[in-house]
């Protein structure tokens, strides 16, 4: 029976998230994936600017802080210096699909070969709740205090049905971490995408729909039920596009 | 002792190539050069010059306000450019293309039919070339070695089967 | 060395570049840079290098970002517009304490402005290449010959100080033919991260991990660091500046200019010292640390000082300052691409030296 412990890859400090928030999990999970594959000394990790900014401080492979967005030009540069790398990025739904849109699109549809993490919490959560370019039809933001009003805001993206259409994409899955089953099936969705990247498949980005209790006004409960009403019939759950690119 | 020498046509005659035809004559002629072109966004067809200087000190301003020697290949730049020949200097005109005569009793000039020419000789397209030849027939500035040079060095590789042209209408224009 | 033979500016440097280590070039389209991608994307290729052509100015410098981040000595370029693009990078790279080498091949402003030769970046590069406390290392070449030899020192001092260094070109500069040598027995090999144990290139599990970060939240914290840089330019200002003299030492009137301006001004000296004019030039080529010894000393018996730029008058500002009102100083320029005469300058030499009489 293996022992329950701290992944390697994961440093040894206390987490910075709020209570019932789930990137400490997906933390964990990426980290597990890493320590099984056994590459820790050969993976280099970009890190955002928004909630997980600060995630350089919690991965123990060799990690790099982009400016906001642009995680996936700054991992292009990283890899395309060390091919034989592997190269993550970790990034929320305000820097991979607002302000870094142009680099995600072009990082696909070059078929980059990384691995993107993408934590979708519909909600800008480090700057205390704005409206993101994934916040719901109806959401209640603190720049959305109506509601989101698709006729003055428009639609959510979505974007692994969006990439999945590139021809650069390797791998777009779109899963969740809201009860033991789902958290197994995102950790193969991430060791998929890093198994694609060590067999030089392109890119791969993962989808995690994450919770942001603290900004939702809910408890981690209510937070768990919400994403699960509300998120996931928005944002399907499932593969959009796996196969091998080159 | 400098020379300065202003290049001047339409985009699409060569003007750039026998510019940096003229620059390595004075490469291989041990002598300081610079090329510079007039750019704009346009790339054929509109107008298009070039400045060479060759000298024996090295070259300050690389760009030929007043040339000691100008060569026109149409109307306009030679309306343009006639005016800023230095006193002394030389103009070479290609007479097929410009119909006018020049005035200035300051400078000599020097009127090819180099487009007639190339087309008499089976040179299609090499005007600017015979009328460069007469520049270095008149200038002195470079001997047979050093053209032959040139010739080889500035004919890209996969036009090498135009090395002969060239040097013929190099012949051509020298003995106008 | 090799035969000497004709190549643009901006050729020669993308060519120097290479044969200085560069391993990857990141860049994006726009005139009158484009030559330095042209001939790369055709190189890169050849020499095991990387060539690629961004979506963005901001993709390609945060591609320099995670490339210098692993210790690869890489480069972008740009001309003025596109450099704005590249501001936030460049804070970032700077405030990450990255080395990398990026090229301004200068053209009209502001806004979308011209695609002619300009040097009215001089302000933007030297006091404020994007927000922050931060310096970057400027060199300003002035000859083709140059655009080559000031890579490679631009590539060695970044290295050594760990920060970014620009090129600050122009488009007369990049564009022109000049006859530049290389040294053909020199083995081209491009840079790996040996000798910068900070990279990020996987720790191999034979150390920490690394972090290349600009991120400081606590302020005691990042005063710490921005002071440790800021002790770094000292040094940098003592031992790096760079600067030519022509003429100067017996000159009445010292004409300051740097780039492609200096060859205009040394084109007015000659000028004036035919008509009997003792004048000089004064050519820094860093400018940022900026020679203020050196121009001190070419204008020790100077009465006067004029700088010539292609801009409104950037450059004056640090003549000034570093002559400090000792004689006085005065300006002339073309801006928007226009490119001043030898005999403007002239001019405006002779209405200084007339005005003493």
């Amino acid at each position: 029976m293996p022992e329950f412990k701290r992944p390697h890859a994961l440093c040894d400090v206390p987490l910075h998230y709020c209570p019932g928030c789930t990137h400490g999990i997906i933390h964990r999970l990426v980290a597990e994936v890493i320590d099984e594959m056994g590459i820790e000394g050969d993976t280099i990790g970009v890190c955002p600017v928004g909630c997980s900014v600060m995630a350089y401080d919690y991965f123990n492979c060799d990690m790099l802080e982009a400016s906001h967005g642009r995680s996936p030009a700054v991992a292009t540069g990283v890899k395309r210096a060390n091919p034989d790398k592997f190269v993550f990025t970790y990034q929320g739904d305000g820097d991979l699909a607002a302000i870094g849109t142009a680099e995600t699109v072009h990082a696909a549809t070059r078929g980059e070969n990384i691995t993107v993490i993408f934590v979708n919490n519909t909600t800008y959560g480090m700057t205390g709740g704005q409206m993101a370019p994934t916040t719901l039809p109806g959401q209640i933001t603190q720049t959305t205090p109506y509601g989101r009003n698709t006729s003055v805001e428009g639609f959510p993206v979505k974007m692994c049905e969006m990439l999945s259409q590139l021809d650069g994409v390797a791998l777009a899955e779109r899963v969740t971490v809201i009860d033991p089953k789902s958290v197994m099936t995102a950790k193969k969705a991430i060791r998929k995408g890093f198994e694609f990247q060590k067999n030089k498949q392109g890119f791969s980005i993962i989808e995690v729909l994450s919770t942001c209790p603290t900004n939702w006004g809910k408890t981690p409960i209510e937070a768990l039920q919400r994403l699960k009403d509300e998120m996931i019939p928005y944002y399907p759950l499932g593969v959009y596009k796996e196969g091998a690119v080159r | 002792m400098t020379n300065d020498i202003l290049l001047a046509g339409f985009g699409g005659q060569g003007i750039l190539f026998i510019g940096k035809m003229l620059a390595y004559l004075g490469l291989y002629g041990e002598k300081q050069v610079s090329w510079l072109p007039s750019y704009g966004p346009e790339m054929r067809g509109g107008t298009c010059n070039c400045s060479v200087c060759v000298s024996d000190d090295p070259i300050g301003s690389p760009l030929v306000l007043e040339p000691d020697n100008l060569l026109v290949m149409n109307t306009p730049s030679y309306d343009k450019f006639i005016g800023s020949v230095k006193s002394g200097g030389n103009c070479f005109i290609d007479s097929t293309l410009i119909e006018a005569v020049c005035d200035r009793a300051d400078i000599s000039c020097f009127y090819v039919p180099a487009t007639r020419l190339a087309n008499e000789n089976d040179l299609h397209g090499m005007a600017n070339v015979i009328l460069l030849g007469k520049m270095i027939k008149e200038t002195g500035m470079a001997d047979e070695a050093v053209i032959e040079k040139t010739v080889k060095k500035v004919v890209p590789p996969k036009k090498a089967h135009l090395i002969d042209a060239n040097l013929k209408a190099l012949k051509i224009g020298m003995s106008q | 060395m090799s035969e000497l033979t004709l190549m643009k500016g901006n050729e020669a440097l993308a060519e120097a570049a290479i044969r200085a280590g560069c391993k990857c070039f990141f860049g994006y389209p726009i005139t009158p840079q484009t030559e330095i991608s042209a001939y790369l994307s055709k190189r890169m290729p050849k020499v095991g290098g990387v060539f690629l052509q961004a979506e963005s100015e901001v993709a390609a410098i945060n591609m320099v970002y995670g490339c210098a981040g692993s210790g690869i000595r890489c480069m972008t370029s740009s001309s003025s517009p596109g450099i704005s693009l590249k501001t936030e990078g460049i804070s970032y790279i700077a405030g990450a304490d990255l080395p990398c080498v990026i090229i301004n091949v200068q053209r009209g402003g502001p806004g979308l402005g011209g695609i002619q030769p300009s040097q009215a970046d001089y302000w933007q590069v030297t006091r404020a290449l994007g927000h922050g406390d931060f310096h970057v290392l400027v060199f300003a070449p002035s000859t083709v010959q140059e655009m080559a030899d000031t890579v490679t020192k631009a590539f060695d001092l970044a290295d050594k100080y760990r920060m970014p260094a620009v090129i600050l070109a122009d488009g007369l500069l990049g564009q022109m033919m000049e006859p530049v040598a290389f040294d053909e027995n020199a083995e081209i090999k491009l840079s790996d991260a040996s000798n910068k144990p900070w990279a990020a290139t996987g720790h191999g599990n034979k150390r920490k991990h690394n972090i290349i970060n600009s991120l400081y939240l606590q302020a005691a914290e990042l005063e710490e660091k921005v002071r440790a840089r800021f002790e770094r330019y000292e040094q940098v200002k003592a031992n790096e500046t760079m600067a030519e003299c022509y003429k100067t030492e017996d000159a009445d009137i010292v004409v300051a200019a740097y780039g492609s301006t200096a060859r205009l001004a040394k084109s007015a000296v000659e000028l004036a010292r035919k008509e009997g004019i003792k004048a000089g030039v004064f050519r820094p080529i860093t400018l940022w640390p900026y020679p203020v010894k050196e121009i001190n000393e070419a204008c020790k018996n100077a009465k006067k000082a004029l700088t010539v730029e292609m801009s409104m008058g950037q450059m004056v500002d640090d003549v000034k300052l570093a002559l400090n009102c000792r004689i006085p100083v005065e300006f002339f320029g073309r801006t928007g691409g226009v490119i001043p005469g030898p005999a403007e300058i002239l001019n405006k030499i002779k209405e200084m030296i007339g005005g003493d009489k």
